[in-house]
């Protein structure tokens, strides 16, 4: 089964749970939560928008924290939280990692913590039962990218592309191969994201890897005022593309095999 | 110092508890990349002799100690100036930058990218881009573009590109975080040329190896040694060259933040732009937006080897207001003939308040860094004095 990821910036709208429900609906396997954060180096002007929104409406991780609690009985599927390590290690990893896991949050991406800055907290992240997520990029080397798949948790986040999140014309070239490269070396599913904007984008991708993150696509709408019976029908459109590339799963084995046998 | 000693790096990119590379992914080869060739770079006497040859024939140095007599005779002090307004440019902005541009060559790299508050950094990028015959693609702040317009027009002049950067305070922690990104989209053929002793690893020790020649010039220079060695502090490169150079003897190192962007006095250990230092943050762990009138420490962080050595105690940190800074500026212009940069003015208030205080007695030695000329700021200048 090929999967969907769609994300969502915490606290965006005073009823931005309600965007979670519809994902949900819509088919999402699992959805990533951005915390905002003031300087969000990784991020192109749309979450760059998004954050600055959500930190202009008062959202503190606190508060998004506590608005997912209220919900945690209607979510079934795995809450990822994506945000930058000043807000990790700002009150220390372990109690960091410990908020999330009451808050029913069970992986956390962070993108400013390369693997090798990522002991402590994956150490805290472990102890909190929290998958801390590491990303792989198109010029990480080989040995590099052996270490990031073994410590990586719960799944491999691949970026597509030499730049920051946003949307783009085109899946970048650089997408399939990485996530050949990672398959090559990991049991863990393999998730592409950065710049898939379109559902083309979400079936080719989906085809190369296990299945795709989006998340400038889906927040543009949510800033132009989108409803989340909106973006249900946006989330449902990536559902049947990624499920387009589930259609042919035994030609992308044999293509991953085929790539894993050089790398 | 010796080449072989002043090799020796920061352990792990760590300065005690601070410094290290909190970067994307995407950086850390980058990065790692970057630390090989400096540390072979260093090592080479070739490069040692392109650089001093650069630093000789083309950016005025060594440049001048000045003794500040009429001020010493006021203040009851012997205050010296290491006149880095002098270099070219105008700024110690230009020692850093020729030795990074030397290595980008080294590198391969046909493109430097740069970020920038007062500008000077900009220009000294925008500068050795022209010289290398580079192309330079500089970041700035709105807000700093509109009270450093003259530096924004002398680094198109320059040939470079100048992109607003509107995210934000609109100041020089914006465009730092929009050069990152730039960097991320072009790190194969671009060189980011990081203008303070900030920023993940190697930068913070690599720029205080190409700044440390105030440091050891001055201390070469200087017919006493100081008893007490100060320089403002924004990111803390004019700074921690100048400390480089005095760090063995028993002189005390004060380096002088804005009262609005003071990162040691008001931060709080925090993590941005690829480094763990001190940091201006809400108990949230949002970076505060610094506010300074001289764009140059209008900065919420602070150098990694400052954090340290604040830490540690060899080195101690004060805070000068905007007004201070100002009325410093005027004085050391009528009392020696020199107008440096507002950064610069930061670090003579500081004298002039402390001097004849326990902070600084009466007798003592200074030696004290201007770090830039105020040619820049004369708009600003004429906007507070009206
Ligand atoms: C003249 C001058 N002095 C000082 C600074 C502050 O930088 P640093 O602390 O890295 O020396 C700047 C920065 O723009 C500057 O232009």
């Amino acid at each position: 089964m090929k999967r969907l990821y769609p994300y969502l910036t915490g606290g965006i709208t005073e009823d931005w749970t309600d965007y979670l429900l519809a994902y949900q609906e819509a088919g999402a396997d699992a959805i990533e939560i951005g915390l905002p954060f003031s300087d969000p180096m990784l991020d192109g002007t749309t979450i760059q928008q998004a954050s600055d929104r959500a930190l202009r409406r008062g959202a503190t991780v606190d508060a998004i924290l506590a608005d997912l609690a209220a919900v945690r009985d209607r979510i079934t599927v795995p809450l990822f939280a994506m945000t930058y390590a000043n807000l990790v290690f700002s009150d220390g990893p372990e109690v960091f990692c410990r908020r999330l896991a009451e808050a029913g949050v069970s992986g956390l991406i962070v993108p400013d913590v390369p693997v090798d800055e990522a002991d402590g907290l994956s150490a805290a992240a472990e102890a909190a039962g929290v998958d801390l997520v590491l990303l792989a990029a198109p010029v990480t080397p080989p040995e590099r990218l052996a270490e990031i798949a073994a410590r990586s948790r719960g799944f491999v986040y691949a970026v597509s592309v030499l730049g920051t999140t946003g949307e783009r014309d085109e899946l970048a070239g650089t997408a399939a191969p990485l996530a050949a490269r990672i398959k090559a070396v990991t049991d863990l599913p393999v998730l592409i994201g950065f710049g898939i904007s379109r559902p083309e984008h979400a079936t080719t991708a989906a085809r190369a890897g296990d299945g795709v993150v989006v998340a400038s696509a889906l927040m543009r709408r949510v800033l132009d005022g989108a409803t989340p019976g909106e973006l249900l029908d946006d989330v449902a459109a990536l559902r049947a593309a990624v499920d387009q590339a589930d259609q042919e799963v035994p030609a992308d084995h044999a293509h991953a095999e085929v790539s894993g046998d050089r790398g | 110092m010796t080449v072989l000693e002043s090799m020796a790096p920061p352990t792990g990119g760590r300065f005690g508890d601070f410094g290290g590379r909190y970067v994307p992914e995407s950086l850390v080869p980058a990065c790692a990349a970057l630390e090989t060739a400096f540390r072979e770079a260093w090592a080479d006497a070739t490069f040692h002799e392109r650089l001093a040859e650069l630093r000789s024939v083309y950016a005025g140095r060594p440049t001048a100690l000045t003794p500040a007599t009429t001020l010493s005779a006021d203040l009851g002090i012997t205050l010296m100036l290491k006149r880095e307004d002098l270099a070219h440019t105008g700024s110690h902005k230009i020692n850093n930058v020729l030795g990074q541009a030397l290595l980008a060559q080294r590198m391969g790299k046909t493109r430097l990218i740069a970020e920038t508050g007062a500008g000077q950094h900009g220009v000294a990028t925008a500068t050795a881009a022209a010289l290398f015959g580079m192309r330079a693609t500089i970041y700035m702040g709105e807000r700093d573009m509109a009270r450093q317009r003259l530096n924004v027009f002398r680094m198109e002049l320059l040939g470079a590109e100048v992109i607003p950067v509107t995210a934000g305070s609109r100041t020089l922690k914006d465009a730092t975080n929009e050069a990152m990104r730039g960097w991320v989209a072009a790190v194969e053929e671009a060189h980011f040329c990081l203008g303070s002793t900030a920023g993940p690893h190697p930068y913070p020790w690599l720029v205080r190896q190409f700044q440390r020649v105030i440091g050891e010039e001055a201390r070469a220079q200087a017919a006493v040694q100081p008893d007490v060695v100060v320089a403002c502090v924004g990111g803390g490169s004019n700074a921690a060259g100048t400390f480089a150079g005095f760090a063995d003897t028993r002189a005390r190192l004060v380096g002088v933040e804005a009262a609005g962007g003071a990162a040691m006095t008001h931060g709080r250990p925090g993590i941005v732009h690829g480094y763990r230092s001190m940091l201006l943050q809400d108990d949230q762990g949002q970076i505060l937006e610094a506010e300074s009138i001289s764009a140059g420490l209008d900065y919420p962080g602070i150098g990694p080897e400052h954090a340290h050595l604040g830490a540690t105690g060899r080195a101690e940190y004060a805070t000068v207001t905007d007004d201070e800074a100002v009325a410093a500026l005027g004085r050391l212009a009528r009392a020696e003939g020199i107008i440096c940069a507002l950064e610069s003015a930061h670090a003579v208030a500081w004298v002039l308040r402390a001097a004849g205080t326990p902070e600084l007695p009466a007798g003592s030695t200074v030696l004290l860094t201007l770090s830039g000329r105020g040619d820049k700021d004369m708009a600003t200048l004429a906007g507070v004095t009206e």
